[in-house]
């Protein structure tokens, strides 16, 4: 086992362990924490990836910008955990037999396919360097990213119209 | 240091399966949305992996052009992207979704099927 593989098993089991807890939390705010630890491992993953931008634009973006507008709103809203709405048992048994009769058959359907060969090169690769990204983003997708913007200003828009009060 | 690429697969599924999980057996409407959040992010972990990997197949066949599997990349860019349009759109109908109600319970959105 070299450090790359420990780092790959580490952020792994601490990525699905905290997701779990996103799920699991009664309170809405721990839920929110827990996601950010796991919006922090898999910017881990990226890095170990060498997709470097990414990686930033991941903390940033998600777990700063994202994760603190749900703060927000939570916050907002002055939820606690003894009005937390909760499902019966039994429909929460069925969501996840559900969920897991999802997983058992991704994951035998994928665990023969072609790709069993492929390997990632971790800690390699100049693609995920914002020199080589911004070449790609502003010849081959100048024209989605330009819409981007559009989609930015109708959402802002949007937000701005639903949310004012009526 | 080579890693296969199912590992990647795998993870990916279980955070999809995890995300899932959450918007079926939750009710408050913030946790449903956080596990959207989390499948998406599950998506572009494994957009990532694939563009390393194609990056890594291509280069090991002796391809010169060093940009190949940047696309793969750029999908999360733009992932990104909207997935912070819909979460400004989404919170925004959340919090008029509290305000006429008092509550972010999705059961009380049920209106439609009768």
């Amino acid at each position: 086992m070299t450090v790359t593989q420990i780092l790959f098993w580490f952020l792994s089991i601490l990525t699905i362990f905290s997701a779990l807890m996103v799920i699991t939390r009664r309170n809405p705010v721990y839920s929110v924490l827990w996601l950010i630890i796991t919006f922090v491992c898999i910017s881990g993953h990226y890095i170990l990836l060498n997709a470097q931008f990414l990686a930033i634009v991941n903390i940033i973006v998600y777990a700063g910008a994202i994760m603190v507008l749900f703060l927000f709103v939570i916050m907002l809203m002055n939820l606690n955990s003894d009005a937390e709405p909760q499902k019966n048992k039994w429909m929460q048994l069925a969501g996840v037999v559900a969920g897991g009769c999802l997983l058992l058959t991704m994951v035998a359907a994928l665990k023969s396919a072609s790709t069993a060969n492929d390997t990632v090169t971790l800690g390699s690769g100049s693609i995920g360097l914002i020199q080589n990204l911004g070449q790609v983003l502003f010849k081959q997708y100048v024209l989605p990213f330009e819409i981007s913007s559009v989609l930015f200003l109708s959402a802002m828009v949007g937000a701005v119209v639903i949310g004012k009060k009526n | 240091m080579d890693m296969p690429v199912n590992y990647y697969i795998f993870l990916g599924i279980v955070l999809f399966c995890i995300g899932v999980i959450g918007v079926l057996t939750r009710r408050n409407a913030i946790i449903i949305f956080m596990s959207i959040e989390l499948m998406l992010n599950a998506v572009n972990l494994l957009l990532v992996a694939f563009s390393q990997a194609r990056h890594a197949l291509a280069t090991a066949h002796g391809a010169d052009n060093t940009l190949v599997g940047a696309d793969g990349q750029l999908f999360v860019f733009f992932i990104m992207v909207v997935a912070a349009a819909e979460v400004s759109v989404g919170l925004a109908i959340i919090v008029m979704m509290y305000r006429n109600t008092h509550s972010v319970d999705v059961n009380f959105l049920n209106r439609l099927k009768h």
